[in-house]
């Protein structure tokens, strides 16, 4: 909290304080951002207000990928031209839009909204499991790719949901792991170059 | 002229924090200068050559850049990446567990080439998985030794005197054994068999292998853990969460035999 300054305008210090809160946000840069907006040109500001109102009051999490959506349920899940006997599972909303990005997948989503955690006290229930346990025993899916991310968090998930998902009788599978596009061989990890030794393929003619 | 604001050490990464865009903050224990938290810059790109060597629970040669508010890492090298803890969640979550005892026990910048072998080793050792509860069992009676919070097992903290050969009491809060008679009077003490005693006193004393070549069942397991357990949570004021994780993992295996 910033001391009441007599030399800052009640309502001034308020936004400075307000944008204080958001993350990466400094003493500094809040006051840079409330002077920005001051002297914005008031249609502007009026746009920036409503579209935070309307974020707050239109953006619900899609009852059955759990993504956050206008419509629900989300314009995927209700798309009948993907295949519907596929999950792909993320952790975070964001992971969706990087995997649209590829136009290789053509099945459905599901976000987790997080990983398992154990040193921060983060377990399945803090996380959309139970949803998707939900979803494929009820569904007319045949396989789940785990799509977490490859760290210490992201492969606690997947082999916690492969404990849970292999006995439902279905598919479970991973993204593999391997060299990224633009790096050195020379600067790879043991377990990267491995996994990519593993999982290496044929050539395409 | 060398660089002096570069300095080298070698590490066991026990956590990691995601920070700002693409940066994470490291919990390292290290051989020169004990718990370290290092920031390590642009780690959450794929195209990072860093991100692979510094994932939590690998051992690996740093090269640290003293910075302002904390160091951060110029350069690393995979020394041990303990791989099949990653590759099974009973080994990791012990693991995890280990990483967490770590980090709340030990202040910031205080070496101890004891603790870290004892690390290194009890990595292993999950990751060869030869000695499954044994290992953590002997991991807690060390580490707390080393920090000076080894718990009284030979005689009565309430009366001093030897403690009969019978069933005693553990009381965390009076840092160790009570006899039946005191027992009453120190708040949260439980029964301890005898078994279990002799056990924590083999323990104390220290060598893993004698440790390891114990028979112990499944009830004296459950009963040296939940003691030990008490005494970590009466030691560091707050319970160790990666612990949770571990009991529900056991928790949901005997709920699901069949898995594989």
């Amino acid at each position: 909290m910033n001391e009441p300054l007599t030399a800052t305008a009640a309502p001034l210090a308020r936004l400075i304080d307000e944008f204080y809160k958001l993350p990466g946000i400094g003493p500094k840069s809040a006051q840079r951002l409330a002077y920005y907006l001051l002297r914005m040109p008031a249609r502007e500001a009026q746009s920036l207000a409503s579209a935070i109102l309307e974020v707050k009051e239109k953006v619900v999490l899609c009852t059955v990928c759990q993504n956050v959506t206008e419509i629900d349920p989300c314009r995927v899940c209700s798309d009948d031209r993907r295949d519907r006997s596929v999950i792909c599972v993320v952790e975070e909303p964001l992971d969706i839009l990087a995997i649209e990005r590829t136009h290789s997948y053509r099945g459905l989503h599901h976000v987790l909204h997080g990983a398992i955690s154990p040193m921060d006290g983060i377990g399945p229930e803090e996380l959309k499991v139970g949803e998707l346990l939900a979803r494929v025993r009820s569904g007319e899916t045949q396989e789940v790719i785990l799509a977490t991310n490859p760290n210490l968090e992201g492969e606690a998930t997947a082999m916690y949901l492969t404990r849970l998902l292999r006995p439902l009788g279905l598919k479970v599978t991973r993204l593999a792991r391997g060299l990224p596009v633009g790096g050195d061989l020379e600067y790879a990890d043991d377990v990267t170059l491995a996994n990519a030794l593993e999982g290496r393929q044929e050539m395409p003619d | 002229m060398p660089n002096a604001r570069l300095y080298k050490t070698e590490a066991v990464v026990l956590r990691q924090r995601r920070l700002g865009d693409a940066d994470r903050l490291l919990t390292i224990y290290t051989t020169a200068y004990g718990k370290l938290v290092v920031k390590a810059k642009g780690v959450r790109r794929t195209t990072s050559r860093m991100s692979g060597h510094l994932q939590p629970l690998t051992r690996c040669m740093l090269q640290l850049a003293q910075g302002h508010t904390s160091d951060v890492v110029a350069g690393c090298e995979t020394l041990e990446s303990f791989q099949p803890l990653h590759e099974d969640l009973d080994r990791l979550s012990r693991a995890v567990y280990v990483a967490e005892l770590i980090d709340r026990m030990m202040p910031e910048k205080s070496p101890g080439m004891a603790t870290y072998r004892l690390v290194v080793e009890t990595l292993r050792r999950l990751a060869s998985d030869d000695g499954g509860d044994m290992v953590l069992r002997h991991f807690e009676m060390t580490l707390l030794g080393q920090n000076g919070f080894q718990p009284e097992l030979g005689n009565c903290t309430g009366c001093g005197t030897a403690l009969e050969p019978v069933e005693n009491f553990f009381a965390p809060r009076s840092g160790g054994m009570v006899c039946p008679s005191c027992a009453s009077d120190s708040g949260g003490a439980r029964a301890m068999s005898l078994t279990g005693l002799k056990v924590l006193r083999l323990l104390q004393r220290g060598s893993y292998e004698e440790a390891a070549r114990l028979r112990i069942e499944a009830e004296l397991a459950t009963e040296l853990e939940r003691h030990l357990r008490s005494y970590i949570v009466c030691v560091l004021e707050r319970d160790v969460n990666a612990a949770a994780f571990m009991e529900r993992l056991r928790r949901e295996a005997r709920r699901l035999p069949a898995r594989t």
